[in-house]
This record gives C-alpha cells, structure tokens and sequence, in this order.
C-alpha cells in the first residue's frame, strides 16, 4: 500500500498549480500511519524522564539518587554533578542567556528539571522518579512581575556574574518620546488604559520529546525531535555538545503541533543527548502534559500600560510602557536585535504622528519562554494592545469603533508606508476589507438588533479589531538569530521523467507544506503536484534555513521555492531553444512548455527538456547537464498581512456566561497558493483566540505553585464553544514576493482576542460601565466586571 | 504520559465475590468500574490502591427499571444510559439535564452512577440530582444489605457511607405523583467541573408544592442539601418571587471556596441564580402533570 | 499477567502488569501507532478508540479490563484497500492538519454514523466535544462528518 499516494477524490478538479488542491499528505493521516516522536522505537532504546523541582524558588541542599538507582530496570540517573562533567549543565537560549539543563545550586521555577533518569521503559522510570530524594530550602518566590524590580525582591538569577537585579534584558525603545509628548499635548482627547496580555501556553496535541541514538562506533549522533528549526537546532547542539555539525542528523517527521511551543531547546533534549552519549544506546524521553504546560516555552505576559489621542477626529499618537514577564530564564526566540520581538508594531494599522514604546523583561520564578502560540515575534500582544486602545478611544469619543478606525487607516497610496517605529509596510487597501467584514456581518442589522436586545435586558456585543502585522522574518541586513540569517534555501531538482523533488528549510507542523510547496512548483513549471515530492525535516537532506514559525514558510521557503523554480524554467529555456534550434528570446512559455511565438504548435514540454538535460543530445554551451538549481532566499522585507475581524458574543445577564455567537474574519494575505488551506489555518487560528480570550490561561499562587497543570485547569475549546466561522478575503498582493504571496499562518490569533473582548466590552459599556476587562474573560471574571470589580489576573 | 504505581488486579464474577475481597484485602482494595476518576487520580500518584477489584463484569449491576412506586438503578448504569433513558427523562428529567453537561460523550460511556456518587467530589452532578429527588442507595457489605439516604450518605470531600468492605449495589427513587425536575449548572467550558450547579424537584398538588428537593454541585465541601430552602417552599405556590427567595437562601446556605473557577462571592451568586432557574424548571414540568392526574 | 485482547478482530496476547493502560497496549503492538496520546487527565481525545462500537478513551481503561471485548482502532476502518467514508470525508473537506487528533476524531465519527446516520451540526460538534484539536477550529471536521452521512446515505439509497 502507497503511503503517499494521491488520494481518489469526489472533487475532479486538480489544479495544476494555485488551487483548492487536496492535500497529498492527508493518506498517512487518516490511516493512522504518520510517525509522530512517540512512535519511533529502536532497537535497545531506553527510556528517560524527568524529576521536577515542586518549588518555585529554593537551594539545593541535597540529592540522593542511590534508591533509584536500586530500583528495577534503571540504568542511570543524571543530575547536574554528571553534566558538569560533560560541560553540559548550563546550555546557552536563543536570547544569549543561560539555562540550566538540571538544576546544580538553585530551582528558579516550580517544575524546574532537577534529575534525568533512564530506565527500561516509560513505567519503570516514571516510578524511579519517586525514589529520588532532594533535600531542598525554600526560598521567597518573585511571581508577580510588577515587584520583580523591588528592591528587597530576591535575586533570583545569583548564577549569572554580575547580575544584581531581576532585570532580564535592559529597557528597549522604539518610537520617538519626544514627538509622541509633543502630539499628545495638543490631542483633543487621551485615554489611558491599564492592559494585561496574560500568560497562556500553545499546549500542542503532541508533547515535545526527542530520541537521541549516538553510535559510539561512528561518532555519529542521529536525533529524532519535532522541533520548528533543525537546522538552527543542530548547529546548536553542535556548539553546545562539542561534536562536528556533519555528524549529527536531526530527522523530524510528524509533527502534532508546533505553534512556536517547538521551537525551543529544552533541557529533556539535552539530557538525551548526554544519556545516549555516555550510555551508547538510544535514549527517548518524552514529556507528559504537566511537563509540558509547566515548564515549556509558554506565550505572552506582558504587563502594559498605554496611552492614546486623537486629534479632529483621527488617532495620532500612542505611548507604550511595557513589563515582559521572561521568567526565569530569558529563553524567547527573536530576532537578536530585537528582543522585545516585533513588539514596536503596535503602531497598528493608523496613520499616527507619533509614538513611543519602551519594554522591559523581567525575571520570576516562573518557566521559562514568551514568544511562543503563534505570536508572530510578540505582535499577538502588539495588536491586542492597540486594537484594545483604539476600542477604548472610540467609547470615549462615543463614536462607532469601525468609524474610528475608517477615519485613521493608512490610506493605500500611502504605500509603501514608513511607520512611527520603523516599519515598512509593503501595500494594503484597510478600508476595503473592513468593508467586505462588515458586509458578511451585516454590520448594521447588528447594530440594530443589539438596541432591540437591550431594550429587553439581554447583553449583546459586536467587537471588531484590524491588525496589520510583520511576518517572513527576515532580511539578512536587519535580523540574525543567535547570528544566523534569516535566510531559507531551496534545491529543486527534475528528473528525466519530468517528476521533480524540492527540498526546503521549512518545516510543517500540520500547515500542508507537502502540498502547497509542490502547488508552486506546479504554478512555476507545470509539473502536476503528485508529481512533485516536498522534502523537509531532515537536517541531511535539506537546505540550510531557519525553519516555520513567525509565519515565515510561504514568505521565505515559498519565495525560495519560487525562485529556485524559475532558475530551472530559466534552464528548461535554454534547453528548449537547443532542441527547437532556435533563440531563446524567441520561446515564450505557457504553463509546462517553451513555445516558438510565432509558432505555437512547435514546443517542448517540461517532461521533454528534463530527459533531454540528462541524455547524450547536445546541451546549450553554457550548461551542465541534468536539470536543478539552488537558490538562499534573503527576503526584502516582510511581508504585512491583515485582516478585520467582527465577533459577536451574547451574555447570559444573570450568570455571565460568554457566548461567541458568531465570528467573521476577512484576511488579506496577498495571493493564496492553496485558500482550502488558507481558511484551515484561518479557522484554528481563531479557535485558540477564542481559547485565549475566554477560558486560556496559566496562573500562579503566591509561592510560585502552578495552577493550571494539566488540561483539567488549562482548558482548550472543544466543539462547542467555536461557531461556524465565516471567513472573507481581499487580495492585495505583496509587491517585493515572488507570488505576491504574504503568508497567514499567525493572523487569525493576532487579530481575535482583541475582537472577542471589544465584544464583551460592547455589551457591557452602556447598561453595566464596563470599560475594560482582562482576559480570560471567564463567566467569574465578567460577573466581576459588571459589578465594577474587574480585576488583572493575578 | 503520567502512570500508575503498581497494583494487584483481579476480576469480581459476583457481587458477593466482590464484597469478599473486599474484606479480604482490606484498606488497600478499592473497587473500579468506568475509572474516569479513580484512573486519572492513580496516574497523578494521588490515589495508589495496592489492589483493584474490576466490576465491569457484573452486568447484574446495570439497569434502570421501574418496580412498583419506585425506579431502580444498578451502581454500574453508565452515564450514557441513564442520558438515553425515557423512563427516566420522563419521571426525572433532571438525569438527563444532568447528564447532557457531566463530562464529555466518550466519559460518559464508561463513567457510573455508583462510581460518580461514591467518588464523592463536592462537584458531582448526580450527587446534588439524588439528594434533590430525595434518592435512597442500596448498600451491600458481607452482613447483607442497608439503605441509606442521600442526606446521610455524602459525609464529607471524597467521603460516603459506604465502610471497608461494603459496596454500592443500587439508586432508588420514589415515584410520586405530580413531580418535576430539572437540574442547572454553568462550567467555564464544556465538560468542565461545576462552577455551581442546582438540581431542583418538586411535587405538586392542588396548585401548592408538597415536597421539594433543592441540592447543590460544587459549592461546599460536598453536595449542599438546601433544606431551609425546602421548608421555605413546602406548603406553597410556586411563583417566581417564592423562587427568587430561594435563590437568596441558596446563595446564603452554600459555602464554597475560591479557587480557579470562580470567588466566593461569584459562586454564591450563582448558587443562587441557578436555584431559581432549576426551581423555575421544575415546577414549568410540574404543573402539567399535576393537571394530567 | 497474560491478557488475550482482541484489537480490530485479530487476537493479541501479551504478558503485562495489571497496570498497564489500554492505549499502551495497543501502540506496543505492531503497526499500531496510529492511536495517539495527549495528556495525563483524560481530557483530550486523542487516544479514542472504540470498545464493543462505542468511543472510549483508552487512557484511561487499563488493558486488563478489555479481555472479551471488541477493540477496534484507527487502522481497521481501511478495508482491502477502501477507505471508510469517514477517512474520505476528513480528506475531500480538509478536516485534519498535523493529524494528530485525527484517528480519536475518525473513531468518534464513525461510531457516530453509526448510531446516528443523519447527524446536524449541534450532534455533530457534541459528540466530538471530548476531543481537542489545535488545528482546524472544527469547522471543517463538522463539514466532513456530514459529507460522510451524506455519502452513506446516497450509498444505501443505491443498494
């Protein structure tokens, strides 16, 4: 049975290129047949797993491991003392900070890796783990980032040299204070809003995890890991583990999620590598979801405090003051010359004079992460601030919140747009695709159908947000990560066949790579996509680039794929002349063959120049033979998505229970390459936004103890709570990408909490006050707003 | 995944033969049928049996049939067939109220009523559903069999009547003429525990309440049996304003702790709203029996 | 212990502690990986299967307990090469993406047809309400599911 095999389909149409093309890799899927982590096994291989600090902040004072070690069926426990020895106690973060692999002196945060075991089987070493015995003396815990800067607050990073304070990283700006002061003293109106994106977690299906099996033999170290960035990942671990980068093969297969949780290295990681190192066999050690949500890369935490003004009736300016809870590592993935991520876009979608924006980051004894859950490098909580503040505006202003934003978009001739903060908006038309929102929402039925419920008691509201974001990360001039560029690589290769694989740096997750990357190979050189084998994840196997995440695949692997392709069709010219014995500037091309102009019976077909590159036939002078190309795409600039966005919520008066009602989204994501997938990562993108606006959310007691541990607590919609969503487009192509192509991945999450809570603030501002309110707006949280008692989360 | 620590597992053939082991392995032998809590607490290491007794076999356990003026339930009826139950939807609605919102549709197919009622977590639906209807359980020990009343059967958090060596073998329910049920509850998502839920029974006759049954979910250290509410309600019309006065006790009588589903005093509130809305229900189902009879 | 189960009608016998859960069981047997796991509290669907034709989550069932009955996972819905209208439904309405909640959902549908052939939306999304997914926000599982009951439903009217 052909695992990947091109499915019968009921649908006959089967684009050769751009299209609702079914999705090649859905036949191992729905057979059950992927190869997910957990389903690998090796001969010999053994199992790990990690005993956890159940402190959020305490010495070490001792570890006895000799029960454990007695136990049956384990081989071995690790703790730090051993990875001293192997200079792999400390790894270095993505943000040139240091993080503990298992705790030495000191746990920083509740669930903190302190002991790696290695046993037999899963059970055996889960058992293990409670046989380890550590003395521990606990400490006073940071766990509210306001107070992390207080004076008598704790030191908690005592292992960095020369760190006297809970300061992460210094005070980064953008904007410009001065010109924003000046706007905002001769604004008619300013309002000032308190703002908190709180912590929540991308909580994939799958866990992370890794197989480790070095061969002492060889030297060869093979890795099995669903992580977003292999390539990035091995040059790391090259560093790190002191072995030769072409020694180590990281090979992803399936992937269950990502959704920037996989981005990451984790300590686990490092582990299994020691293990398998010093042990000779494979180590597998995957993480349990308490594992996961309490000490994996988690999103968001900002803390931020904004003003913004008016002037005649448009906005003008907004001012940013930002506390960024890191907790106790700085590990966030960013570009390295912006640590605060791409936070400084929360200019917005507006034509502002002025602004300003300082973000600080902060230690806690918390996990570790921040930029994770589809964030697009902190625009998540860039866009929720402005559009919440734009919202605020409005009411203020007591003007109609779309009207407010009408009055203040960035018109389209003002493209390409140079931003208060730097940016460089490439091309948008905002007004139109608010438009063709409000129009599927029936805006104006809404509106009246709301006066009509509240004349009666019953609480409707119609929120809206706009965002435009950054994403496609990034040109080579501006953004590095831990020095490497931000460049992907393509290789395509045709075969005498005419069949033809390209190989690519990104890396899919679920977002049908397989199938939208052969769909541009189709659009550029007319070979049908079954005919077109997408390779990836395999560190020996494809190009060098920096993987999937920040939306980045179609604006970056895309773009290179589309490059690469018309470097081969450039080729397929050449040949094609040779065959046809005449000049190249005489051919011109229509989907899969070089045609004489004036002579359009008289052609070669793409099938027919590949077997003529690999035959004995005479080739242009100037080429080898065969039929491939390479291409490292260094993007010009991102790309800027956007989108607009109407909820609908209705609330139950009595138990303040939050019903999303419907959802309309209208995205401009330039030309789409598959819209069947588009809208399918449209529609999970809005399903986490409503998780996070109204039920998502990671908490802590006052000693640093997790509250939301496990899937009982951190609760992820199901069915239920998501309406059918109703989703509109514009297209308005991206002018520096091969396709016009701009990428969409993150949009839907960046735009719909601020739509979802504009909503509930709609239908509580007139007959309850309410004016704010934080997420998630969980039904206690809303009764409290509308007793006039909202307050932060913790 | 989190696992289990160890155990030693057998299979009862008979109830008396679960009812000896029992007595035989003592403290460390605990019964397990669905699973969906017992499990999931073994994993979290929150619960370490040394031996468990597999119920599933006793067929015997599971039903729900009528038998003269009462409905008898066996422990092991699983969740689903008491929501697809007509009999009892149409004496007690309030089961499948219940049951529509306890858990999720797969849970549901392995989960019981003996297992829910004797896992005893203040949250649990059918626990404020049996004390509303007033229900009576049947337990079994190796000295033969006693019955014991909703009221005294939830003693404490995770604690029943039920003593070392004993096992719950059935639910009854008096029928009575002129009843109507209805149970209330609102979760922060679906399948969640109860931030609070109400269940709520009435019997009616000549247009003024007879007996009443009000309990609640998750607002107490177990299920809050309302009686003050009751002795409010015996003995009069049903109205809305009776009703709301309720609720206002209900709010006041409950007592339930903050954590991550709500404060007290949203949890009082709602504790109330629902009261009034089950009571609400219940008498709307009420009355037209009432009138049939 | 010896257990004797018996998994998409074919018997596997195995020496096991009591304490091992069903969903170990199956994916230690050959060429059944396809049943995932997701978390540690029973909440996220992912390792539905289906006991005696009903949709269980097999986290939370120790293997000692399926002795005499009928397991049946993902793998068993192809047969001698075709797909069930589930599979193909999930296919034609672009119901999965990472696919790793897909067999539980796959599982859940098709014991719901089962029982239910003519599904609306609301049945729809209430019988998968036990199982997460990141990916796809539902829509387009619901979509697939009734273009499932719909394919049967032309298919029984031409037999």
């Amino acid at each position: 049975m052909a695992m990947v095999e091109n499915l019968p389909s009921a649908q006959t149409e089967r684009p050769i290129g751009f299209g609702r093309l079914k999705r090649k890799e859905d036949a191992r899927f729905i057979r059950g047949k992927g190869t997910y982590l957990d389903d690998v096994r090796l001969p010999g291989m053994l199992y790990g797993a990690i005993l956890r600090s159940p402190y959020a902040h305490a010495r070490i004072l001792s570890i006895d491991t000799s029960k454990a070690l007695a136990a049956p069926n384990v081989a071995a426990v690790v703790t730090a003392k051993d990875l001293e020895m192997l200079g792999l106690a400390w790894m270095p973060t993505i943000s040139y900070d240091t993080q503990a692999v298992l705790a030495g002196d000191k746990v920083r945060f509740q669930g903190q890796e302190v002991a790696f075991v290695i046993a037999t089987d899963e059970y055996s070493a889960n058992d293990a783990l409670q046989l380890i015995d550590v003395e521990y003396e606990p400490l006073p815990a940071i766990v509210n980032a306001r107070k992390a800067l207080d004076p008598d607050a704790p030191l908690i990073r005592d292992d960095k040299v020369g760190q006297r304070d809970n300061l992460a990283s210094p005070t980064w700006e953008a904007g410009d204070q001065a010109a924003a002061d000046r706007v905002f003293a001769e604004a008619d109106t300013v309002v000032t809003r308190d703002i908190i994106y709180p912590r929540c977690h991308p909580a994939p299906l799958e866990t992370c995890g890794m197989i480790a099996d070095f061969n002492p033999e060889t030297g060869q170290l093979d890795i099995y890991n669903g992580n977003q960035a292999p390539h990035a990942h091995r040059t790391v671990y090259a560093h790190v583990a002191g072995l030769p980068e072409h020694m180590i093969r990281i090979m992803c297969q399936d992937i269950g999620g990502g959704f920037g949780n996989k981005v990451p290295i984790y300590p686990g990681y490092v582990c299994a590598i020691a293990g398998s190192i010093v042990a000779g066999v494979p180590v597998k050690w995957v993480e349990n979801r308490t594992e996961n949500l309490t000490s994996t890369g988690f999103a968001r935490d900002y803390i931020m405090r904004s003003e913004i003004c008016a002037k005649n009736g448009k906005i003008t300016g907004l001012r940013v003051d930002v506390i960024a809870d890191h907790g106790a590592f700085d590990s966030t993935a960013q570009p390295t010359k912006f640590p605060a991520g791409f936070f400084h876009i929360v200019c917005g979608s507006y034509d502002l004079e002025a602004s300003h924006v300082k973000v600080k980051a902060v230690y806690t004894n918390k996990a570790p992460g921040g930029v994770a859950y589809r964030c697009s490098f902190r625009i998540t909580e860039a866009v929720y601030l402005v559009e919440r503040m734009v919202d605020a505006l409005a009411l203020e202003m007591k003007v109609d919140p779309i009207e407010l934003r009408m009055s203040s978009f960035i018109a389209p001739e003002q493209f390409p747009y140079q931003t208060t903060t730097g940016w460089t908006y490439d091309s948008g038309n905002y007004a139109e695709t608010m438009r063709v929102a409000m129009d599927i929402a029936g805006y104006e039925g809404l509106r009246r159908e709301q006066a009509e419920k509240r004349a009666r008691g019953e609480l409707m509201g119609i929120g809206v947000s706009f965002f435009t974001e950054g994403v496609g990360a990034g040109p080579r001039k501006h953004m590095d990560i831990l020095g490497l560029a931000m460049n992907d690589g393509a290789d395509l290769r045709v075969h005498p066949s005419g069949k033809a694989v390209v190989s690519i740096s990104a890396q899919t997750q679920g977002q049908g790579h397989e199938t939208t990357f052969a769909q541009i190979v189709a659009e550029e050189l007319g070979i049908p996509p079954e005919d077109v084998e997408v390779r990836h994840g395999d560190t020996d196997r494809s190009p060098y680039g920096l993987g999937t995440y920040g939306s980045r695949s179609t604006p970056v692997s895309g773009a290179a794929v589309a490059v690469v392709s018309r470097k081969v069709r450039d080729k397929a010219r050449l040949i094609a002349a040779t065959m046809l014995e005449t000049r190249p500037e005489d051919l011109a091309w229509e989907k899969g063959r070089w045609y004489v102009k004036g002579d359009p019976e008289k052609g070669a077909m793409i099938e027919e120049i590949a077997l003529r590159a690999y035959s004995g036939d005479p080739m242009p002078a100037e080429l080898e033979g065969g039929l491939d190309a390479q291409v490292i795409y260094d993007p010009p600039n991102l790309t800027y998505p956007y989108g607009a966005y109407i909820a609908v919520v209705d609330i139950d008066p009595d138990t303040a229970h939050v019903t999303v009602r419907r959802f309309i989204a209208v995205d401009d994501c330039g030309v789409r390459i598959n819209p069947m997938i588009v809208d399918g990562q449209i529609h999970g993108g809005l399903a986490e936004g409503i998780g996070i606006a109204l039920m998502e959310v990671i908490t802590f007691d006052e000693e640093g103890n997790c509250l939301n541990s496990s899937f009982m607590d951190y609760l992820i919609p199901t069915a239920l709570e998501c309406p059918e969503f109703e989703l509109g487009e514009t297209v308005t192509p991206c002018p520096h990408h091969p396709l016009g192509a701009k990428g969409v991945g993150e949009s839907p999450n960046v735009g719909s909490p601020p739509a979802i809570v504009n909503a509930i603030i709609d239908a509580l501002y007139e007959t309850h006050g309410v004016d704010h309110i934080d997420m998630p707006c969980t039904p206690a949280r809303v009764w409290a707003a509308m007793q006039g008692r909202a307050e932060p989360p913790q | 995944m989190q696992t289990p620590a160890s155990f030693e597992y057998e299979r009862a053939t008979s109830v008396e033969g679960a009812i000896a082991s029992l007595q035989r392995l003592g403290f460390g032998a605990r019964i397990i049928a669905g699973g969906h809590s017992l499990l999931p607490m073994m994993k979290l290491r929150l619960a370490n049996p040394e031996h468990l007794i597999d119920i599933n076999d006793l067929k015997e356990l599971s039903y729900i049939r009528e038998e003269g003026d009462e409905i008898a339930i066996g422990a092991l009826t699983r969740h689903v067939d008491l929501l697809k139950s007509d009999l009892l939807a149409e004496r007690f609605p309030l089961f499948r109220d219940a049951e529509n919102v306890i858990a999720d549709p797969v849970v549901r197919n392995r989960g019981t009523i003996g297992g829910s009622l004797c896992q005893a977590d203040a949250a649990e639906d059918l626990s404020a559903v049996c004390s509303a209807v007033k229900a009576h359980v049947v337990i079994r020990g190796t000295g033969g069999e006693r019955v014991v009343g909703m009221e005294d059967f939830h003693i404490g958090p995770y604690t029943t009547a039920v003593g070392e060596g004993e096992m719950l073998t059935e639910i009854r329910l008096s029928l009575r003429p002129g009843g109507g049920s209805a149970h209330e509850k609102v979760e922060r998502r679906a399948g969640d525990w109860a931030i609070a839920a109400a269940s709520a029974a009435v019997w009616i006759e000549d247009g003024r309440i007879a007996d009443v049954g009000v309990a609640l979910s998750a607002v107490g250290p177990t299920t809050i049996h309302l009686s003050r509410a009751e002795e409010l309600l015996r003995g009069k019309a049903p109205s809305e304003e009776l009703f709301a006065q309720a609720g206002e006790i209900a709010a006041a009588d409950c007592s339930p702790s903050a954590d991550g589903r709500g404060p007290i005093d949203y949890k009082r509130h709602l504790a109330g709203v629902l009261t009034t809305r089950a009571l609400l229900r219940a008498a709307a189902r009420a009355l037209p029996q009432e009138a049939r009879s | 212990m010896n257990v004797s189960i018996s998994i998409n009608g074919a018997k596997v016998s195995r020496e096991i502690e009591p304490r091992q859960l069903l969903v170990h069981f199956i994916r230690e047997t050959p060429d059944l990986t396809g049943t995932h796991w997701g978390c540690d509290t029973s909440n996220c669907g992912a390792c539905v299967v289906q006991m005696d034709g009903e949709p269980v989550k097999s986290c939370t069932i120790l293997a000692a307990m399926c002795e005499g009955h009928e397991i049946r996972t993902v793998e068993s819905l192809e047969v001698d090469g075709r797909l069930d209208p589930v599979q193909m439904g999930f296919h034609e309405r672009h119901a999965l993406q990472c696919g790793f909640c897909t067999p539980g959902m796959l599982m859940t549908a098709r014991a719901l047809l089962d029982e239910n052939p003519d599904p609306t939306d609301v049945e729809i999304r209430t019988a998968i309400s036990g199982a997460i997914c990141r990916c796809t926000g539902y829509v387009n599982i619901v979509s697939a599911v009734r273009w499932a009951a719909e394919y049967e439903a032309a298919a029984r009217l031409e037999a």
